[in-house]
């Protein structure tokens, strides 16, 4: 025990004295909330588009004004022939143009029927999706008040409710998966790069050549790093609930063990990149690549995992940060207990295990 | 017996690191390995402190079997690598204070052992390692190599790159822990740190040259020896080389040491044949054999 708390002393050594990688480990987190926080959403505000009006109606003026009153759009150009609407969209700043064919409300009185055409671009095919799906309530609303007075024989009215996050807001979403890529690359990176330090510097060959065993080197790298993960997430908790006002639903204490046992299984795996890698660079290259591409695009925090091919869906099951980021979805937004989330806690647990059981048995015991 | 080595052989690849090397070491012993960079020191140290697996042969440490025994040899074993291996990071004190609990023991309980040392270095003990210069470098890290008090000590190369004061300083030491009855295998490419240990073993290319006491090692040696120079070195070890009967022609210092082929060999003869050749200022002398000249006639 002297000897496990002895190395624990020395590697809280290590950590404060090398003030870079302290930096990184308070910094980084921080910076990437932010950035993700405010640079990636997919909501829709104040988005530019065009109008091409050939009718210009009193009912067109109407539905015009409608638009514009909307949060979501803001009307930039008016267009007069079909042909400039290729120069728009060429011209880059607006994202979909709303094209009324002639005699609108003539047509819409006599025929009972009239068409406006929405153009998007699609480069950014999400964005286009939520353009027309706005514009198409906007209009569907539109109808509803005109009519009003009329019967119709039958009606189906959808009545949709968006739970737990009902202003749809993108950063409920992004905020536990932040975390996830937080803890996990912080985490794995830093003990990954201090075992193969000791391999490159020399001092693998004397703690080789001593009484210490392999799961307390192992161990002993693990647990400072528990401590200053913990306080990482924390400032991740803080910030989401101060700046992004995230709610946390559910218990505190329930967010913060699991998120303690999210964080031990990311050094155990940072722990086992260092046991298969010689240097510094490599362990740092497979934390990076190895473990940031798998957390951000297949753990389902910015991709639906439903929507992916089976084999992805598949492989989906064995990254850890995906069962971490449904923990915290239902926790923070759900706002239920251990009873609904205890198989995905069991799977990281497992997950954990196997990858401390795992490192032990590759650290090598020697220097070949 | 404190170390015994039977038939060990090793080889990366293709390349053959060891060849059939055996030699005991007797307990309370000073073993030199003398030998040049590239020669097999360090793979047979790591394989002797249970570093490295031996492709063939056996050895024991402390009387323990090298593969089946490694934890124990581990514990009884002091390991000073050829690189400076120790946290630089940490301060002087931090170092040992470590280096005292894994090994499961405190400076205090063995600080007699290292006092000698440690003294020497106590007045940086706030510095961190990393800024310590060379020769203080190599005492911490014996120090820590000492904490534990082992049975037999692993130095390999410890004074490569250390001045020559310090040199001497650390070989005074060695004598001192030896008369303590701590069993020291060290490794060394300096031939006159040689004459300083009880045994050497020559070794070159894998392969042990010679076995014995610095003196009879030097005994050996069939030739006589003599300090030649002149005004012109360069030109000298030419035409030193271009005599008929020369055996060999090595610089050394500000002499080159000649040997003859023939028993009854006279100066006179070859000084009449330099100064035909034109050098000026001559000395040809007798001079005793060293270490380096043994080495260089058994690897030739």
């Amino acid at each position: 025990m002297k000897r496990f708390i002895g190395f624990i002393k020395k590697e809280f050594y290590h950590i404060f004295r090398d003030r870079r990688s302290l930096f990184i480990l308070f910094g980084m987190p921080i910076a990437q909330i932010m950035l993700f926080g405010f640079a990636i959403t997919n909501e829709i505000n104040n988005v530019d588009i065009a109008i091409l009006d050939h009718s210009k109606d009193a009912t067109t003026q109407e539905i015009i004004n409608k638009i514009a009153a909307s949060k979501y759009f803001s009307i930039s150009e008016i267009i007069e022939r079909e042909a400039d609407i290729e120069k728009a969209f060429q011209k880059g700043k607006i994202k979909a143009v709303l094209n009324f064919e002639h005699d609108f409300s003539k047509k819409l009185i006599r025929n009972n029927k009239a068409t406006i055409q929405i153009v998007t671009d699609a480069t950014d095919p999400n964005t286009a999706n939520t353009i027309s799906n706005y514009t198409n309530a906007i209009l569907q609303k539109y109808l509803q008040t005109i009519n009003k007075d009329i019967k119709i024989a039958y009606q189906i009215q959808p009545e949709t409710r968006m739970v737990y996050n009902a202003e749809l807001k993108s950063v409920f979403m992004f905020v536990p998966g932040v975390m996830t890529v937080i803890l996990m690359l912080v985490s794995a990176m830093m003990t990954s790069i201090s075992i193969t330090r000791e391999k490159e510097l020399g001092t693998m060959e004397i703690l080789l050549v001593s009484p210490i065993k392999p799961f307390q080197v192992i161990v002993g790298k693990v647990f400072p790093y528990i401590f200053l993960s913990i306080i990482n997430a924390v400032v991740i908790v803080l910030l989401s609930i101060f700046v992004f006002k995230m709610p946390i639903r559910g218990s505190l204490f329930l967010l913060g063990l699991e998120s303690v046992l999210f964080i031990i299984n990311a050094l155990s795996l940072g722990i086992l990149i260092s046991t298969i890698s010689k240097t510094q660079q490599t362990a740092m290259m497979i934390s990076l690549m190895g473990l940031m591409l798998p957390v951000i695009l297949l753990s389902g925090f910015i991709f639906p995992i439903a929507s992916m091919p089976l084999p992805l869906q598949i492989i989906s099951n064995i990254i850890p940060a995906k069962w971490f980021i449904i923990i915290l979805k239902a926790i923070m937004l759900k706002g239920v207990g251990i009873s609904f989330i205890w198989k995905e806690t069991l799977i990281l647990v497992g997950m954990t295990l196997f990858f401390m059981g795992l490192s032990i048995k590759k650290y090598k015991i020697r220097l070949e | 017996m404190s170390i015994t080595v039977s038939h060990i052989s090793k080889s990366y690849g293709k390349v053959t690191a060891l060849k059939d090397i055996s030699f005991d070491v007797k307990k309370g012993e000073l073993f030199g390995l003398i030998g040049p960079d590239g020669a097999g020191k360090t793979t047979l140290f790591r394989i002797l402190t249970t570093l490295l697996f031996a492709d063939e042969g056996t050895a024991t440490v402390a009387g323990y079997d090298l593969v089946n025994d490694y934890k124990k040899i581990r514990s009884h074993v002091g390991y000073m690598p050829g690189r400076f291996s120790l946290y630089q990071d940490l301060t002087v004190e931090e170092n040992l204070n470590f280096f005292a609990t894994i090994f499961g023991t405190t400076i205090e309980e063995n600080y007699d052992l290292i006092k000698e040392i440690y003294v020497q270095i106590e007045p940086f003990k706030t510095r961190r390692a990393g800024k310590l210069s060379g020769g203080m470098k190599q005492k911490l890290a014996l120090s820590c190599a000492l904490i534990h008090k082992p049975k037999v000590l692993f130095l390999d190369e410890p004074t490569t790159g250390v001045d020559p004061v310090s040199r001497k300083e650390f070989w005074e030491m060695l004598k001192r822990l030896q008369q303590k009855g701590i069993t020291i295998l060290v490794s060394t490419p300096y031939m006159d740190e040689a004459a300083l240990c009880d045994r050497i073993a020559l070794i070159q290319d894998g392969k042990i040259l010679e076995i014995d006491t610095p003196e009879a090692i030097v005994k050996h040696y069939p030739k006589k020896i003599y300090d030649v120079r002149s005004d012109h070195m360069y030109k000298l070890i030419l035409d030193l080389n271009a005599f008929q009967h020369k055996h060999s022609v090595y610089p050394f210092g500000e002499f080159v040491h000649y040997t003859d082929t023939r028993e009854a060999f006279n100066t006179a003869e070859l000084e009449n044949y330099l100064k035909e050749k034109g050098h000026q200022n001559i000395i040809i002398k007798p001079t005793k054999t060293t270490i380096e000249d043994t080495f260089m006639e058994l690897a030739k």
